[in-house]
Order: structure tokens, then sequence, then C-alpha cells
């Protein structure tokens, strides 16, 4: 992992921790590598390293929404939808290039070479057969270029972020109303989405996505880990490209503007054009670790959308410390394997006498309530821990950290 | 009843016709002896009755109906019952009952004849075709029957399944008709025939103008047949005797390929080739690697396809196929128009003003069934939403766990459905029992969680979403993924008609009402109450009211409770026609958001504005695009998002300072 | 003297409540003015209304030799084209340190883009330690701002507004809370600012108001009452009877 190349030498020096970062996840990345079954001593499973892959996007998801909710303290409910429409953009030409092989194979069977036509009706037939149709839907028209659909991946959730956050941000909505209307934005999506005349084939959703158009001599074990080192990479360029925004000046201007967005306008920054900014922005890393999620998780459908993916997001980046990249990661990375750990029924029940605590039953239970007692008593998170350790070299501050725990502009002009 | 539908049961059938034809015998004694009796008829027809065609049988059931003899009546329901029977031996035809082993004789005029083995006679099944004949026959017996409630049986057997052949029978009846109910019922229904089935063009025109503004179901069933209309393709003139509808203008009225297709199914035009069939003429057309002179390898577009069918097609080997310069070719030969099945004009046109008279009405009446149907889903999204103008506008808390009291309060009323079945009094516990439940767990969500984030809103938001997630999955681990029933008491069912286009049913009629006791109990707490005004000293000068010795603590946990125990009555009263499962809530809290929100947040009459907004959205949008309600709520929740554009404050806004910047 | 703020016919309505009625006031380019009235004559309203946050229901306010008006500017713009406001209680960015909000409202592009590929340059560096030294916070540069006393956040918060350089400084209540040295020290920094720019003070105190020994503006119930030094305007019978005179 040399890609720390491009970033001025004087930002590395001042923020330590993404070096630190950047060494951990390499290590990490090897570790995997050596145990996995395609390049080492098979001691870990094709499927736990695609586990761990996916891991690692929702660790990258989980940045985004820590900047635009723990650094500029918008907090959106709706990236979970930017994540599966870049999973559904990349899933389209994923589909559509493997139906293509298919097809184009069964067609040679037939004695005469295939038209495009011929083709092209096939593959709509196999792909929309199951909702009845039997032709393309104009949003398909890029599908069978890999740059066409890698291109709406960006495109297609930064779009709908930046008309979405213009409206948004325009009209001044902020606070919880915001947050309601994210969530209804995500929920009409994923209403929308599950129609079957939605173009994405309703609520079958995209499937197969694991097999690569092209690479159908490669193995599962060699694509996981192929997928699961470009999952790395990914997080990596996303964490060295976030803590770059954040430590900046730009950085210092989102802060304010989550505790004093008035105080900002005064001093000349346009407050509605940064937060439309960090929105796009932070939609767009949610699509490219969606785009890169969703082939290691084989099928991608519009349950994906729902509201409470997004809350969930919102709790991975809670529980781990918000206002900080690594308690993003952390929080991530911690809840979702925990949550796969407790859901796939690998926890040992407990039982009580009168009542055995099944965990695939009750993990949802605990994390409601976790998660209100994190809100309560730890509302930095996990991530707070690392402060604790620190407090032991810096002196206590006189001052409370204001940060995202108390904010908002509107209690404070109250006061006056 | 007259042309018995094959999947009515047979006992039925045999108790109608059987007391059909004990009416008949007294009905009838004075009618004219025609030509011969019932039996001679029969006699007469013997190879015919024993294997009856539709088309054979006709006269023979005709000559019966008309004989005037009262054994007919008998005869012909028997026979379409399957209770005539015919010796094997001699060839009389009996009345049979089958018992046991053997059948019970009687002759035609019912009287006994003893007993036969089964094999000594034929039983005469005739078919479905037959029995209808038979069944239309009977008619003209039956609506004159002595009985009112046999004849208005047959009334509605006829309006149900109208057949040319009542038409006479009915206008005969309907001079003896004494009942005036059933004379006008008659009259009715005469009308509805003759406007059908009569043979005079004028007669048909003025039932139709006779119905002036009425708006029936049966009339409007009796209109569209006559306007039912066909397409042809021709040259030249219009065939003889076409009623003209529209002419059709190919590409704008009907697609380029259906033109066609219709040109191929009247054989006017050869088909047009489809891909596969001139793939597989190319296959077997395949001679030294090519076909017709253009070689396999180079077929990989349509272009050379086309061509070396061309060529095949010239060398004869293939059938011609049309290209689509010839498809267009023939499309331009041809005028397109959509005639009328029904071939008079006159007839036409009038049933054409009749039915456009009927259409503007019943789109009004529509309108106002929508609206109907507008106001109790607006009534539902108060319901669900007062709790939250509560705990959000006033105390502007937010709370997500809200469509989980919702839940809870579904929940209360199927629990005590379990101990008490009578449901008007399980329901009239319930009510008051949901409100205790989802109150308490208002007071201990409020002590325990929401007191310690009053200043910070966005992590109430999300701890209560913490709760919401915990409560959610509780539910499900008590009750299971399966929706639980919650029944309304029986005076609950049914709907208040109108007229056959506008209803409502009760049940919603019921949640309305109940709506509006919340707004004047709301209107009431909270402008004539000590509670209100402590209520509404807190939310706007916390500090100040304290000083004056109110106790925001206990305020605070007192309109928490309150919001939430209004959210159980609602869920209560919801889950008597929604499906009561663990996510009921999660179906309502974005939406109730959306009412308060869209309403104004902190004003009563903003959430009933608001719930009647996004109540008549819905439903609006759902009649311009009836099939998809999914659709409808998306672009529902776009609408609302491009509304908060406009007016961030909702309908009904505070103004100025008080509103805060 | 051509006028940098001028601000006519301006009329405000909160729910029936007239906040401000018909106000006219302008303020040359180099001038300090105090503006005095009781609780409720519209003080803060008017100074919502200079930097956008409140709209006018009529009336005009134009702003610089352009007359640029700035009713149609939002929050943002107007503080762009040089208006700057101190807040009454100090308003300062706690959680980033003294050297990060003096950066912040240093005079530069604003537009997210540039912000974003900013970077510190040696002049800038030395632009917040002239700043940072003028306000008597140079020691506490990498201090975050919420550990600072009140008065020190008082200093940053002009500081912050001497870094953005406006043409226009809006000031309410500058004196609240601070210990009598650090009143005479803000009076000389008031002075001194407004030899170079536009100055409006906000004050209830009239010792303090008498130590600027400028111009004076008496609003009452949202309309200009008087106008003048402020001996004139203490002796006016009107102001006397609204305001003195309640003591």
């Amino acid at each position: 992992m040399t890609r720390q190349t491009f970033v001025e030498r004087s930002f590395l020096a001042k923020n330590p921790s993404v070096l630190w970062f950047i060494l951990i996840l390499a290590l990490f990345t090897l570790g995997v590598t050596v145990l996995s079954e395609a390049y080492g001593v098979a001691f870990i499973s094709t499927s736990f390293v695609k586990t761990l892959g996916k891991t690692l996007c929702l660790c990258l998801v989980a940045l985004a929404m820590d900047l635009i909710w723990g650094y500029a303290g918008i907090l959106s409910l709706g990236h979970m939808a930017f994540f599966a429409l870049g999973g559904y953009m990349l899933g389209m030409w994923l589909i559509y290039a493997r139906t293509e092989e298919i097809v184009v194979a069964a067609l040679a069977q037939g004695g005469l070479p295939a038209t495009p036509e011929e083709v092209r009706q096939g593959i709509a037939v196999q792909i929309f057969g199951v909702v009845g149709a039997s032709e393309f839907p104009p949003i398909w028209a890029l599908a069978h270029s890999f740059w066409g659909q890698m291109f709406l991946v960006v495109a297609v959730p930064g779009v709908l972020a930046l008309v979405f956050g213009w409206l948004a941000f325009r009209s001044r909505v902020t606070g919880v109303y915001l947050s309601i209307l994210t969530q209804a934005m995500t929920l009409a999506l994923a209403l929308y989405l599950f129609q079957n005349d939605s173009g994405l084939r309703g609520n079958n959703g995209l499937s197969g996505l694991q097999n690569l158009p092209g690479l159908s001599d490669v193995s599962q074990d060699d694509l996981s880990i192929w997928f699961f080192w470009a999952s790395a990479f990914a997080l990596g360029a996303g964490y060295v490209l976030l803590a770059w925004v954040v430590s900046g000046k730009f950085g210092s201007v989102i802060r304010a503007i989550r505790d004093d967005e008035q105080r900002v306008r005064f001093l000349g920054y346009s407050v509605e054009g940064y937060k439309l900014f960090v929105f796009t922005l932070t939609a767009v890393i949610a699509a490219i670790a969606g785009a890169l999620y969703y082939p290691q998780a084989g099928i991608i459908n519009p349950a994906e959308l729902a509201p409470i993916a997004s809350i969930y997001l919102a709790v991975w980046v809670a529980i781990g410390g918000r206002g900080r990249l690594y308690g993003a990661v952390i929080g991530a990375a911690f809840v979702s394997l925990l949550s796969s750990w407790f859901t796939g029924g690998r926890a040992p029940s407990i039982p009580l006498g009168f009542y055995t605590i099944n965990w695939v039953d009750w993990w949802l239970v605990l994390l409601g309530l976790s998660f209100v007692a994190v809100t309560l008593f730890a509302p930095k998170g996990i991530g707070g821990l690392f402060d604790l350790w620190q407090g032991r070299r810096a002196p206590d501050r006189k001052g409370a950290a204001l940060g995202p725990d108390d904010s908002s502009l509107q209690e404070k002009e109250a006061l006056k | 009843m007259i042309r018995p539908p094959l999947f009515l049961p047979q006992g039925v059938m045999r108790h109608f016709l059987l007391s059909l034809a004990t009416a008949l015998l007294l009905a009838l004694p004075g009618l004219a002896q025609a030509q011969g009796t019932a039996t001679d008829i029969l006699n007469e027809n013997r190879s015919l009755v024993e294997k009856p065609t539709r088309a054979k049988i006709a006269p023979v059931i005709e000559a019966l109906a008309a004989s005037g003899d009262p054994v007919a009546a008998t005869v012909l329901a028997a026979w379409a019952d399957k209770g005539l029977g015919l010796r094997k031996a001699d060839g009389t035809f009996f009345l049979i009952e089958a018992s046991g082993d053997t059948w019970l004789l009687r002759d035609l005029t019912g009287a006994d004849a003893g007993t036969a083995p089964k094999s000594d006679i034929v039983e005469l099944r005739p078919n479905a075709g037959v029995r209808g004949l038979i069944a239309t026959a009977l008619v003209q017996f039956t609506l004159s029957d002595p009985d009112p409630e046999t004849r208005a049986e047959a009334l509605t057997s006829i309006a149900r399944d109208p057949e040319e052949a009542h038409l006479q029978p009915l206008r005969a009846s309907l001079a003896t008709e004494t009942d005036p109910v059933l004379k006008a019922q008659k009259e009715r229904l005469e009308r509805l025939l003759t406007l059908r089935f009569d043979t005079d063009s004028a007669a048909r025109v003025a039932a139709i103008q006779g119905f002036g503004a009425d708006l029936g179901l049966d009339l409007r069933g009796a209109l569209n047949p006559l306007l039912a209309t066909s397409r042809i393709a021709f040259t030249g003139d219009l065939p003889e005797g076409s009623n003209l509808a529209r002419d059709l203008v190919p590409g704008k009225d009907l697609s380029e390929v259906e033109a066609y297709d219709l040109l191929v199914a009247a054989g006017m035009a050869p088909a047009r080739l489809t891909v596969e069939e001139a793939r597989a003429a190319l296959l077997a057309n395949i001679v030294d690697g090519a076909v017709g002179g253009v070689p396999v390898a180079e077929l990989g577009t349509q272009e050379a396809r086309d061509r070396a069918y061309t060529a095949l097609e010239v060398a004869g080997t293939v059938p011609p196929a049309a290209t689509d310069a010839e498809v267009a070719a023939a499309i331009a030969a041809h005028r397109f128009v959509e005639v009328y099945e029904e071939p008079d004009p006159a007839v036409t046109s009038a049933a054409k003003s009749a039915l456009d008279g009927i259409t503007m009405k019943v789109g009004a009446m529509q309108a106002a069934d929508l609206a109907l149907d507008a106001v109790s889903l607006a009534s539902i999204y108060f319901l669900a939403a007062i709790g939250l103008a509560i705990t959000f506008g006033v105390m502007r808390v937010i709370n997500m766990a809200h469509g989980e009291f919702i839940m809870m309060g579904a929940y209360t009323g199927y629990v005590v459905q379990l101990f008490i079945t009578n449901y008007t009094l399980s329901i009239l516990i319930a009510l008051p029992l949901a409100f205790a439940v989802t109150f308490a767990a208002g007071v201990a969500m409020e002590r325990l969680v929401i007191r310690h984030l009053y200043k910070r809103p966005l992590e109430t938001l999300l701890a209560t979403f913490g709760i919401s997630i915990a409560l959610q999955q509780i539910a499900k681990n008590i009750f299971g993924t399966q929706a639980r029933p919650l029944t309304a008491p029986g005076w609950l069912d049914g709907a208040l008609v109108f007229n056959d286009v506008v209803s409502i049913s009760y049940i919603r009629i019921a949640i309305f009402v109940l709506a509006m006791v919340f707004l004047l109990f709301f209107l009431w707490l909270m402008k004539r109450t000590r509670l209100g005004l402590e209520v509404r000293a807190v939310t706007q000068n916390p500090s100040m009211a304290a000083s004056m010795g109110i106790n925001p603590d206990r305020i605070n946990m007192l309109t928490f409770g309150l919001g939430s125990g209004i959210a159980g009555i609602a869920g209560a009263a919801i889950g008597l026609f929604a499906k009561v499962t663990s996510e009921l809530g999660s179906d309502y809290i974005v939406q109730s958001f959306m009412t308060v929100v869209v309403g104004g947040v902190g004003n009563i009459w903003g959430t009933l504005a608001g719930a009647a907004l996004i109540g008549a959205l819905q439903k609006g949008i759902e009649w311009l695009n009836p099939s998809n309600t999914l659709a409808a709520q998306t672009y529902m929740i776009l609408f609302i998002i491009l509304f908060i554009q406009f007016r961030p404050r909702g309908i009904i806004a505070l103004k100025g300072r008080a509103a805060g910047d | 003297m051509t006028a940098l703020l001028e601000v006519s016919g301006v009329s405000v309505t909160f729910d029936g409540f007239r906040a401000i009625n018909n106000l006219s006031f302008s303020i040359g380019a180099q001038e300090l003015r105090a503006i005095i009235g009781p609780n409720g004559a519209g003080k803060t309203t008017f100074m919502d209304i200079v930097t956008g946050k409140t709209r006018p229901d009529t009336g005009s306010v134009t702003f610089g030799e352009r007359s640029v008006s700035l009713l149609s500017l939002s929050e943002a713009q107007i503080a762009r084209v040089g208006v700057g406001r101190k807040f009454q209680r100090p308003t300062v960015f706690e959680d980033q340190s003294v050297a990060e909000n003096l950066t912040m409202a240093l005079k530069a592009q604003r537009a997210p883009w540039r912000v974003l590929f900013w970077k510190e340059g040696p002049e800038d560096r030395a632009k917040v330690e002239a700043l940072a030294e003028e306000v008597g916070l140079a020691e506490h540069l990498p201090r975050k701002a919420g550990e600072l006393s009140h008065g020190q956040k008082q200093w940053l918060e002009i500081g912050m507004l001497l870094a953005q350089e406006p043409r226009l400084l809006l000031v309410d209540e500058p004196a609240a809370g601070m210990t009598l040295a650090e009143r005479e020290h803000t009076t000389a920094l008031l002075v001194e600012m407004a030899k170079t720019r536009a100055v409006v003070v906000v004050e209830h105190d009239m010792e303090f108001v008498r130590r600027l020994n400028c111009k004076v503006t008496v609003l009452h119930e949202g309309a200009v009452l008087a106008e003048g030094s402020l001996d004139h305007v203490t002796k006016n019978q009107q102001v006397i009877e609204v305001y003195l005179g309640r003591g």
C-alpha cells in the first residue's frame, strides 16, 4: 500500500492517525490474504473473506456517514439508499454482461451467427422474464458498457443527492426535519424500486452478482480475495481523502456549521453550499462502497434501501464515535461483525430456566437497548476510549467540548 | 335459475324446480289447451328428447311451453333436473327419483307408478345448452307465479343473465303483475331487455332514452355491449351494413403492428416474418455454407438475413413474407375503422349519448366516493399523527418509537380479544386499556431516556429509534411474525351505501368519528384545562413556568404519556382494519411525521390540514394510477418533499419571533 | 460625505407587532455611531435586517459606493460584501482552536471548492499571529476556544471580525460583562477601528456611550426618535420621556 505518496507530506505529518490507520489496514489485508483459501493457508473460509470484504465496504460508507453527521452535523437517514443505488448501478452491468455471455453461448448453438437484435432480445427476456417484461427499460441504456455503468455508479447517486440536497438546504430544512425528510426520500426510493415496472426487476432485485463476466474460470476463492483487496484499497483511499478534507480549513468550516451555522453565515460562508458539497461527496462515497459491496453479497433488492438500513448506519457511527474518522470505522466493523455473529446463530443461547434467550431473536433487542445506552451514557462511543487513553498525557480541558453532543444553533439562540 | 348456472348446487336446483312445478300446476289450469298434451309432444319427439341437441330440440321445448298443459311445467322442470326417465321396454316417460338401487316412478301427472330397477330406465341427462333452453321456456311460468318471492327470484335471475327469449314472457307477465314493487322492477327489466333485444329500432331508442338520468349498474351493463366495437380493415367503401364507430389512423389510433396484424388476420396480406421463422427458414436452406448466396458467417446482422431471405424468396424456396416496405404499402392501401357490433346506428348513437351522460354523472359520483375515501384515509393519518402532534408538535420531542406505541395499542386489542370473546365488550375494554398501557410505556420512556436528551434533538431521534427497534423485535418474539386478527364488532361490518358508486364502510365512519372526538378532546385539553395551560406555559418558556410554580418535569412526563396513550388508542382502532403485525407501527411512522411536518408543527389544526392534504393526495394519485399504490406513495412523498420547499414551516405556520429561526 | 449604509423606510411586522416602523438610517464610510434605546425599541431587529437574518416588509437597504441592495443578498453574501457582526454573547467555535477560529475568519475566498484546496501560506500565518497579538491572545493560539474565559472569547470574536476586514461593523453590547479595564480597552479599539471603517455600536450603557464620544441615534418603538451628539439627544424632551425619564 503505497498510495499515500500523492498526499502532501505536511498533511500526513499533521495527521499521524492516518498513517496508523493505513498501516493497520495494510497489515490486516496482508493477514487475511495469507490466511485465505486462494493465496494462503486456507485458514479463513471464502465466505468469511467475503464477510470481511463486505465489512470493509460498510466501514467506507460509515466514513461517509461520519463526515456528513459527525463533522457537518447533518443526520442523514438516506445514505444507505445511495449505497444501494451504487450497488444497483454496478449490478446492472454485472447482470447484463453475465447474461450476455449466456445468451451468446446459447445462440451460438443455433447454426447462424446471432444478430445484435437477437442477443439484446435474448438478454432482455432472460433478465426481465421474472417481472413479465421482455423489453429493456430506457434506464438500461448504458448497461452494456462497464464504463458507462461505472459512470452511473457515481452520477446517479451524485445527481440525486445534489438535487435533493439543493432543495432541502435551500429551504433551510435543518435538524430533525432534515432527518425525516431524508428518511422520506429513502422510503420513496424503496417503494419505487419495489414496483415491478420500475425497470429494476421489482422486489426480485438483481442477483447472481458474484459471477463476474469474462471471469467464469476464476474461482470464487480468488474473486473474493480480489474484491477484498479492492474494498481495502477503497477504504484506505477514502480514509485518506476524508482525513484530508476534514483536516484543513474546509473541515474547520463544516465543524463550525455543525456547531453554529448562523454564525458561519455571518462569517461570509454560504452554509448551503458547504452542506450540499458534503452531502453530495458523501453520497458518492457511499455509492462507491455499495458498488463494491453488492458483488460480494451477490444479490441486491429494494429491501436494502429500507429506511432502517440507514438508521443502522447511524447506529454504527454513534457506537464507534462521531466526529472522528476511525470511530466510524471501528463502529461499523464492530457492530456489523457482532451482528452477523449473533444473527448467524453461532452465539450461545442463554438458558434462564423458564426461558432460553436465543440470540437470533434477541440480538436486535440488545442492539436497540445498547444503542439507547450509548446515546445516554457514552455519547462519544467506542472512540471515547481513545480519549481516556490519551487523557493521561493531555491535561483536562476547562471548557466543555461542544462538538456534536450539544450543538444546534436554535438552542443557543433561544437562550439569548 | 332460469338457465341454471353449472356451479349451482344440485339440491338447490331440484328444490326450486320442484316447487316451481307444483306452483305451475295450481297457476295455469285455466289456460286454453293448445295443440295436444305434453305427453303427446314428448312421445312424438321421443328420439330427440332422448338424445337432444341444442339446435334441434328448441321447437320441441317451445311446443311444450306453448302447450298450455299444466303438466308441461312439471315435465320441463324434471327434465332439466335429470328427473325425467324413459322406460326402455316401451318408451314411456316417467318422473323418476333415485332410491337405492331402484327408481321411484311417477307418471307425468305426478301419480305414483311404482318402482323399477335402475337398468330398466334411461335417465335423461340434457346438456347445459339444452338445460338453458328449458330454463328459458320455464320463465313465463315463473314470472306469473302466485308467490311474489318466486317472481322476484325469477326477475333477479333474468337480470343477471338476460336473453332475448325472456323479453316476450316478461312483457306478457307485466299486465297481470299486482305487486307495485315487482311491477316497477319488471318494467325496468322490460326496458333493459327491449333496448338490447327488441327488433324494432325505435322501441329500443325509446327504451334507452326512457332511462333518463338513471345511473344503475344494470343499465350500464346493458348499454355497454351495445357499444362493443371491432376493428376491421378494407379497401374502398365501408362494407354494407357496418355501423361505423370511428376511423382509425395507423400510427396514431392503432400501431402499425396492430394494423398489419388486422390485415393478416383478415387474410388480406401475407404474414410478417418473425425473427424465429426467418431463422428457421434460413437454417433449412443452407447450401455449401451459404444461404441465398450470402455466407453463413455473415448472417450476424438483420440486414444480411433479410438479403438472404429475399434471395430465397426470389428463388421460390420459401414462401413470400412481407418486408417492411410491403407492410407499409399494405397499411397505406387500406382503411381501418372501428365498427359497432350492433348494426343499428340509431341505437348505437342513442346508447352512446346515454352512456356519455351516465359517465359524466358517474364521474361526479366517483369524485364524491373518492372524497369519502380521502376523508377516511385522512382520519386514519390524523389518528396516527395526533399523538405525535403532542409529543413532537408541542414538546418538540422526536419520538421514533411512536409507531411502536401504535403497534402496542393494536396488540393490546388483540390480547383483550383472547380473553373476552364478545367483540363489542372487548373493544370497549381494549380502548382504555391500550391508552393505559401506552401511557405507562410513554411515561417510562420519558423518565428513563428522553428526559436526559431534551437539549439534543438528534440524539433523541436516535435513542427512540433504538427503542423502536427493540420494541419491534420484542413484539416479534412474543407474537410471532404472522398477522394477528383484531376483529371488529358485528355492528361495524358492512357499509353505508348511497348508490351504486358511493359507499363507505361503517368501520371507516367509526374511525372518522374517533378522529373528530380526539380533535375535540385535544382542543378541550389544551384550551380549557389547567393541564393544557401548564403544558403551553412549559412549551413557551420552561424556566418562567418553573418559577411560577409549575413543575416542568411533571408536565413533560404527563404530556408525553398523553401523546403515547393516544397513539395506543389509535393503534387499537387501526388494528380493526389493518393487519396487526410487529411492523404495523413502522408502516405509519413516516406518514405520521409527514402529517405533522406538512401541517405545521405545534398546531393541531395544522395536523388536521396535513392529514387532509396527505389523505386527499394519496387517494388522488391512486385514482390517476389505480393499479399501483406503491407508485402513489412514492409520488406522494416526492410531492411532500417539494411542498416543504415552498412552505418549510407547514401549512399553518407559527410566524414571527415565536417560530425561532 | 456619501453614506456607506443607507436604510430607508424599513418596516417589519411580527404577528401584527410592528418591530420596526418606517426606520431610516445612514452611516458614512469612516464613522462611529452608537444606537441606544429602551428594550423592544428594535435595536436587535435593526441589526438582523442589515445582516440579512430578517427580511423587512417594506423599505430598502443599500450598501457601498455602488449602492448594492442588501435585501436581495443572503446572510453570507452580505458578510462577503463587507458587513461584520458581533453578537452580544461571544459566539466563537468552542470546539476549535483560537488559530482555527481566526483562520476561518480571514478574508479569503469563501467558495467550498476554493476552501477545500486552500493552503495556509506564511503570510496567512503571519496575519493570524498579528491578529492574535492585537487582541491579546497570542499565547493562546493552539488552545481550544472553549477553554478561554468569557472576556477572552469576546476578544477572540473581535479578532475574528477584524480578520474579516469588514467595511461596516455592527457591534451588539460589546461592554456587557466586561471589567472596567476591559471596557477601556474596548472603547479604544472601537474608536481606532472607526478610523478606517464604519462602526455601529448598540449599547444600553450610557457611560460607555459617552466614552465613545460619537454621534448617537435613539430608537423608540422601531423608529428613530432623535439623532445627534449624546448631549444633544439627552436634552431632547421626547428622549427624556421615553427612555431616560423612566430611569
